[in-house]
């Protein structure tokens, strides 16, 4: 029994500094071939069947992690050494102590094309700015205390707020489930429809609300989204009865792009 | 005449879009140009870097990955930044006038060309030492701060240093690393 607690402490261990080892690397710009990663993996290996405990497979991950960072880190470095780019740093650095402060900037200044910019208030701007100004109350006017004034209590009704805007005509709730019917009425016999098909409208404002409740749908379990990267198409299906999805999936964001240019597109596709 | 006038007033438009700083950084993406210009801005700013030539200056295209091989695509060109810059190169006169003493210059090129050599990466304090060979100490970290506010340089949080947006814009790395090279060994040779 103590001799594998003993073994687990060793590979444990083990994994630290191959841990520590790939940090280096990936932080200090080492040479990613000081690293054998068919040794390491030996290691890991060995060291697999031993854990249990979630902490000790999460070590595990996590040199599996830094060491496919310093496996990317190699093939970046071959990459790089077949390009045109490719220069001994060693050959390099000598060449660059040896060259004189002038010769050195007089070669440079035949690689550089500095940009050219332009920073000039235009007529317009200057015109926007004045009337701003003319508008700004001075200082101590803007910074004087709020004063309150006493008002006597009185009553309020639904409608009223509605019209002051202070709550929404229809509680949200009940607009997403419109929304939901709305979707349930639309996707065809496949059970879902193209994203853009649901959320796309006349104008592009309306297609951000719509986009907005879609995002909502999805979120609080009445519909899902179907994502085909290679076709680059995502599908929105509904679900019949609202779905829990907490603690029972891992759930994920997907972020969806809803621009001006690919609203534009949309609607020119849909002529 | 009217396909002159139209491509006229286009070029304008480009030159204004181009030379004046619209956002925090210069140049222009390539979307923003098809959203001003239309889908044919490649060709206008075809013409436009033909009326350049004359004075000098270019209109610099800088991908937004590596540059591709052959002619690219509309989206390549859409997400690539445009500049205007400098056809041919300065003299060392002409960059007194520009506020960069010959040291600057001289420590701009050893860092690029080193942090080229390493991959594009490569640590501050090793950059820093090279330039300490050839600029007084005190002179080295203002330089290096300099060069990362400009943008020719960006470091991270473990003082890693990385060639930045401008230096993709304004400097040929290819030349660069070549004349290094070239310059030395005919030097040995003599």
């Amino acid at each position: 029994m103590s001799s594998k607690r003993q073994r687990k402490k060793l590979g444990g261990e083990h994994l630290q500094r191959v841990i520590d080892l790939c940090k280096s690397v990936e932080e200090r710009g080492l040479d990613p071939f000081m690293v054998d990663v068919d040794d390491i993996i030996a290691v890991v290996r060995k060291y697999f069947p031993e854990w249990e405990l979630p902490q000790e497979l999460c070590l595990d991950a996590e040199t599996i992690h830094h060491l496919a960072s310093v496996i990317k880190l190699q093939s970046e470095w071959v990459k790089h050494r077949s390009t045109s780019l490719y220069t001994d740093p060693f050959l390099l650095e000598e060449k660059i102590r040896k060259l004189s402060r002038e010769k050195l900037a007089r070669l440079f200044l035949e690689t550089w094309h500095p940009i050219i910019e332009l920073e000039q208030i235009s007529p317009h701007s200057l015109a926007e700015a004045l009337k701003y100004w003319q508008g700004l109350l001075p200082i101590s006017e803007r910074w004087l205390k709020t004063g309150y004034l006493e008002m006597e209590t009185g009553t309020t009704t639904r409608e009223d707020l509605v019209k002051l805007r202070i709550i929404a005509e229809k509680a949200f709730s009940e607009e997403m489930e419109v929304f939901w019917e709305e979707l349930k009425q639309r996707v065809g016999g496949e059970g879902k429809i193209l994203y853009w098909d649901f959320i796309g409208a006349d104008t592009y404002p309306e297609t951000i609300g719509r986009a907005y409740m879609t995002s909502f749908l999805v979120t609080y379990g009445y519909a899902t989204l179907e994502v085909r990267p290679l076709e680059e198409e995502i599908f929105i299906k509904p679900f019949e009865k609202p779905k829990s999805m907490l603690g029972k999936e891992q759930v994920i964001s997907i972020p969806v792009s809803v621009s001006f240019e690919e609203w534009m597109k949309w609607k020119e596709a849909q002529g | 005449m009217k396909r002159k006038a139209y491509y006229a007033r286009k070029i304008k438009r480009a030159a204004h879009i181009l030379f004046y700083r619209r956002h925090r950084r210069p140049g222009v993406k390539g979307w923003e140009l098809r959203k001003k210009l239309g889908s044919d801005y490649p060709k206008v700013l075809k013409i436009l870097d033909g009326y350049l030539e004359t004075l000098d200056l270019q209109i610099k295209t800088v991908f937004e990955e590596e540059k591709p091989a052959g002619e690219p695509t509309l989206e390549q060109l859409d997400k690539a930044r445009f500049y205007i810059t400098l056809r041919g190169g300065l003299t060392p006169k002409e960059t007194k006038m520009m506020g960069w003493r010959i040291d600057d210059i001289a420590g701009l090129a050893t860092a690029i060309s080193y942090i080229l050599a390493k991959k594009g990466k490569a640590p501050r304090e090793e950059v820093e030492d090279l330039l300490r060979n050839k600029l007084p100490g005190w002179r080295v970290d203002i330089n290096m701060d300099r060069y990362i506010r400009s943008g020719y340089l960006a470091e991270d949080e473990n003082r890693q240093l990385y060639l930045d947006w401008r230096t993709r814009a304004e400097i040929d790395q290819k030349a660069l690393i070549d004349l290094l090279l070239g310059t030395e060994s005919e030097a040995s040779i003599s």
